[in-house]
């Protein structure tokens, strides 16, 4: 099968799962990866070490922020003339966004966020979840290309091989003038990310309840409330920091206010599927739960035993977080000797 | 400013959502107006509270999809439309968008199309994006924050890396992320308002257009695998011996 997959960057430096993607395409025959960028010809290489064949590589200077109409003609107009069987993406923002953008131009489908996927003579069947994971889908497309956007941490990251190259052909970026300036950026906080990391310490409204703890004076009843959710946060954050893992928090924790939209998982949040989770004063939701439920190994530290996040744990602590996460934060630096 | 908001009408979020005989069920939860497209419809009250116009939500779907319709007007938005159509069945989001691109022209003279960023049933997220292709129109995806002056738009998008800052001009295809800012509640006069709507229903006819042909095809539908994990409770006489036989057993996962 001809497939193409679209290697997405900032900056020229590749989201993890675009190699991920590499490895899937690799499983179905040859790879052509796409790097569209300006000044990007080191991420080419990268992309021949992680496994593509071929690589179509638009340096340009039109191109040297991500814009939807600028990337989707470029890719549009390369895929019309070349007539790949299959196009891959990895579930990025950008990645989502240009799929669906491209299978408008070329007049096909996009089958997205997709978890695992079987070809049979030239036909992909694939499976997502849908409904946050509380059900899976499986799913075809009758036109060609097939466009395919993968999950981030859903399939193996395939090993980098120091030097090993391939067809290195250049192409013409799309000639235009697109509507959208991109003018500048505000990066984030920085930390983990949520959807790469391969651990997740994440906290919920039960970390505000620390009876312990005496708010300054002069606070109201809610800013003692979200005081007190700092100082719990700042334990899942120091347990996090120890395990090199992202911080994460329920629905309820961020729409009280105790920590920022990005943090979010579950349903209206990030859906992440890291190899541990530590759920810290999480009950488990069921829109929580559909978040991460994919987690190899959850981990739940809670007050109430019959809490629902211990149906999905496969290690469960009854007690008292405030007490409980400083003292593995401790076992673990020991362990890890740090 | 004449504005729409394109919606949808999704189970609950608390449903407990399972496939019984083939078929998707979520029990007796209740249908509501999908979660991210309140964000759109605050969105698009917030531009009519600040540049004047009208907002028209729309949605596809049978006549109980009229509920979803009167939340966005209970909210704010001045007019609904319902486009309904036997022919419109099994539709995959390309499709989805021709028919929200069709009904946007019919709207005639739009400067701004808001969407919620995905629906929280098919989670596919691409609807956005492929009708501002369809409409030739910029496609400013999750914006967190929206500003116009005179013809431009300037958003904030949220991306993995933080924000990226662009400017564009109108008419332009907006979808919203849940870090624009909290929906409002419909006001009591809102509801009463809503109740009382007469919502107009469009068939493809109307739009001028035959159904789309749906591409994606989805054979089957099933329960997520049970996870058969049975939680192992650790205890010990202080926390320090429970934190150090927990983190024992997490690195004997061997996943560290």
């Amino acid at each position: 099968m001809n497939t193409w997959v679209y290697i997405d960057h900032f900056k020229g430096n590749a989201l993890p799962a675009s190699w991920e993607t590499i490895g899937v395409g690799k499983t179905l025959g040859n790879v052509t990866a796409l790097v569209f960028g300006s000044g990007i010809e080191a991420l080419a290489k990268t992309a021949f070490e992680y496994g593509a064949d071929e690589v179509l590589l638009a340096d340009d200077k039109v191109l040297s922020d991500y814009r939807s109409e600028a990337y989707a003609t470029t890719l549009s107009k390369l895929a019309a003339e070349r007539t790949p069987d299959l196009l891959l993406f990895p579930t990025t923002t950008r990645g989502r966004e240009l799929a669906g953008m491209v299978a408008i131009d070329l007049k096909s489908g996009v089958m997205v966020d997709v978890t695992s996927l079987e070809a049979t003579g030239g036909k992909i069947t694939i499976t997502r979840p849908i409904y946050a994971g509380k059900l899976l889908t499986k799913e075809t497309c009758s036109t060609k290309p097939q466009i395919i956007t993968l999950r981030g941490r859903a399939f193996p990251k395939p090993a980098q091989q120091t030097g090993k190259s391939g067809t290195l052909t250049k192409v013409a970026a799309a000639i235009g003038d697109f509507p959208t300036k991109v003018e500048g950026y505000t990066t984030s906080e920085g930390g983990v990310s949520l959807t790469d990391a391969n651990v997740i310490v994440s906290g919920g409204r039960g970390v505000s309840n620390n009876p312990a703890l005496t708010p300054p004076a002069g606070l109201d009843e809610k800013q003692a409330e979200i005081w007190r959710a700092q100082q719990g946060f700042a334990l899942v954050s120091d347990l996090a920091s120890a395990l090199g893992a992202a911080v994460g928090a329920s629905r309820a924790a961020v729409d009280a206010g105790y920590v920022p939209y990005t943090h979010q998982v579950g349903q209206t949040g990030k859906v992440v599927s890291p190899d541990v989770y530590i759920a810290c004063g999480i009950s488990g939701a069921i829109q929580h739960l559909a978040g991460m439920r994919t987690s190899k190994v959850i981990v739940a530290i809670n007050k109430d035993p019959e809490a629902p996040i211990f149906k999905l744990a496969r290690y469960g602590v009854v007690g008292d977080l405030y007490q409980i996460v400083p003292a593995l934060t401790a076992a673990f630096k020991k362990k890890m000797g740090k | 400013m004449k504005i729409v908001v394109c919606i949808k009408q999704v189970p609950d979020s608390t449903a407990k959502v399972i496939v019984e005989q083939g078929k998707v069920s979520w029990g007796d939860a209740p249908l509501i107006l999908n979660p991210w497209d309140e964000y759109a419809v605050e969105a698009a009250i917030q531009q009519k509270e600040a540049l004047g116009g009208t907002i028209t939500a729309i949605t596809i779907g049978d006549e109980s999809c009229k509920e979803a319709l009167k939340r966005a007007l209970a909210m704010g938005a001045d007019e609904a439309i319902l486009i309904c159509d036997p022919a419109l069945v099994n539709m995959d989001t390309q499709a989805t968008a021709q028919v929200l691109a069709a009904a946007i022209h019919k709207t005639g003279g739009v400067d701004m199309a808001f969407f919620g960023r995905q629906a929280i049933d098919g989670d596919a997220g691409l609807v956005p994006g492929q009708a501002a292709r369809i409409l030739g129109w910029p496609a400013l995806t999750l914006a967190s924050v929206i500003k116009i002056e005179g013809g431009n738009v300037r958003v904030e998008r949220s991306i993995e890396e933080g924000r990226q800052i662009v400017t564009a001009r109108l008419p332009a295809v907006f979808s919203l992320p849940k870090d624009f800012g909290e929906p409002r509640y419909p006001s009591f006069m809102g509801i009463r308002k809503a109740s009382r709507a007469e919502i107009p229903t469009w068939s493809l006819a109307e739009l001028g257009i035959v159904a789309p042909a749906s591409v994606i095809a989805w054979p089957e539908i099933m329960n997520t695998p049970s996870r058969e994990v049975i939680c192992e409770f650790i205890t010990g006489g202080n926390p320090e011996e429970i934190a150090e036989t927990l983190a024992n057993k997490i690195l004997a996962e061997k996943v560290l």
